[in-house]
């Protein structure tokens, strides 16, 4: 073999080399992703820690596949038992302040502070009184939820739960964990609760 | 001469407001289209295209030197048609580099400024005059107007910086547990009545969304770059703040990017 062939062979494997470099792991990415961003306000780096739930539910979407059944099974069932039922046994609030949490979307950005009383924001995503318009798609529509479900204690308790945390009943729900993650207080739930299920609030006329 | 046409349109959608029921948001999103296509008349980004060309062409700096000889990709001082081919690997960086990060290294390395100063406020806030790295973003995103995207692919590190910006865009995290993929990876999809692009699946979203970035925002008064546009999701994502021009940054943008290979810039934009 000749020298200039020797060095084409090299090259030539340190370009096969070069481009077989195999892709980034998930370890490598979220070294890489803890190094781009810093602490803002109440947004603090360790936001950035996935739990394992969204761990599995983020490689889950990645990949375009549903998780395996006795994951998700395993992850409903861990997610039921952080659901926290109100301690007075009073699951309904006041519908116009559960409009009001309704409406409002601030609450846990960098642009909020602590002293910032957090929105559930469900219009964002949901369609709920008839008045209201301005509502998003990525959830169903709830508009009547309680006139068509009535308000047995089971689809009271559902509801509740499914406000607290919803992947208790949907692993990878989109939805935020509104009680298990803080976002709203047990007052605030309540009070979206009534939104949701008094017979008297808009979302039921 | 533009307030009279978006005073009408907005009368318009208060009208469309008073109505119930589906019907109702339907023609609500038709005005709100209305309004949009309103805006497209003139475009106040134009201004800052001449102050970005300025600046560009200015000696500034401890070096006194002007930024003619920065190479973005396609050799020192070529302006038009670089910004679509952007981000790709510099071998001079050893890095992937989007166009504000290149920007940043180019008013490093060629006039002397400190890298610290210049991205301590890459952003403009409410009311202030643009800052240099909006205006100059501005000039040179303009001069690929109408130019295909085409980001390589070719380079190892390019390929890696894809793949991160892919992971980090289903990446869910913070107290909302939020990934990019939450809004954005479904067609059809809505907050309130802002339509949110399916960057993920839909070709044609995903070419619109990085085609039409950076954009003039109406509703803040300001030129807004794609690393803003980045900073802004995070923010309503709940996570912390992203570093401008960081790695992560850089990788999303390539990640966006590539996914709009083929269609032509469209920027500066203008949006609600």
């Amino acid at each position: 073999m000749t020298i200039k062939m020797k060095t084409v062979l090299s090259l030539a494997t340190v370009v096969v080399l070069a481009s077989c470099a195999s892709p980034p792991t998930r370890e490598e990415t979220m070294q890489v992703v803890k190094g781009s961003f810093k602490d803002r306000g109440i947004a603090k780096l360790d936001r950035l820690n996935q739990s394992e739930l969204q761990q599995v539910c983020s490689d889950a979407s990645l990949n375009n596949k549903d998780l395996p059944k006795d994951v998700r099974e395993r992850l409903e069932k861990q997610q039921m038992t952080t659901i926290r039922f109100p301690a007075d046994g009073k699951f309904l609030g006041d519908w116009k302040a559960g409009e009001r949490v309704a409406q409002t979307g601030v609450g846990l950005q960098w642009s909020d502070n602590d002293k910032t009383v957090n929105g559930g924001n469900c219009y964002a995503c949901h369609q709920l009184s008839p008045q209201e318009i301005s509502f998003g798609n990525i959830g169903p529509s709830l508009k009547h939820y309680g006139k068509l479900r009535g308000n047995s204690e089971a689809v009271v308790k559902y509801t509740w739960g499914k406000i607290w945390n919803t992947h208790a009943y949907n692993a990878c729900s989109s939805m935020p964990r509104f009680g298990d993650a803080g976002i709203l207080t047990e007052a605030q739930i309540r009070d979206v609760m009534a939104l949701l299920l008094d017979p008297a609030s808009p979302v039921n006329k | 001469m533009k307030r009279p046409g978006l005073a009408a349109s907005l009368a318009g959608c208060a009208v469309a407001m008073l109505a119930t029921g589906a019907q109702a948001q339907g023609s609500a999103t038709d005005e709100i289209a209305k309004y949009r296509q309103m805006l497209q008349d003139g475009n106040p980004a134009e201004l800052l295209i001449v102050r970005g060309e300025e600046l560009w062409k200015q000696k500034r700096g401890p070096k006194n030197a002007s930024l003619e000889q920065c190479d973005i990709g396609l050799g020192a001082g070529v302006v038009k048609g670089a910004y679509a081919q952007l981000p790709r690997f510099f071998a001079d960086a050893n890095q992937v580099m989007d166009f504000e990060t290149r920007l940043v290294h180019c008013m490093v390395t060629l006039q002397g400024f400190d890298r610290a100063q210049v991205t301590k406020s890459p952003f403009s806030g409410a009311g202030e005059r643009p800052t240099d790295i909006e205006a100059i973003t501005t000039f040179v995103v303009d001069q690929s107007r109408g130019v295909p995207v085409k980001i390589s692919q070719s380079h190892s590190m390019e390929r890696a910086s894809f793949e991160r910006g892919r992971q980090l865009f289903y990446m869910r995290g913070g107290p909302y547990d939020f990934s990019c993929a939450t809004c954005h990876g479904v067609d059809g999809q809505r907050i309130r009545l802002q339509d949110l692009p399916n960057i993920s699946h839909n070709k044609q979203d995903a070419a619109r969304a990085f085609t039409t970035w950076p954009a003039y925002r109406v509703s803040q008064g300001a030129l807004r770059t794609m690393q803003w546009r980045l900073n802004d999701c995070f923010r309503q994502q709940r996570f912390p703040e992203p570093i401008f021009a960081s790695q992560g940054t850089i990788d999303l943008i390539t990640f966006l990017g590539v996914n709009a290979n083929g269609a032509k810039m469209d920027s500066p934009a203008i949006k609600r």
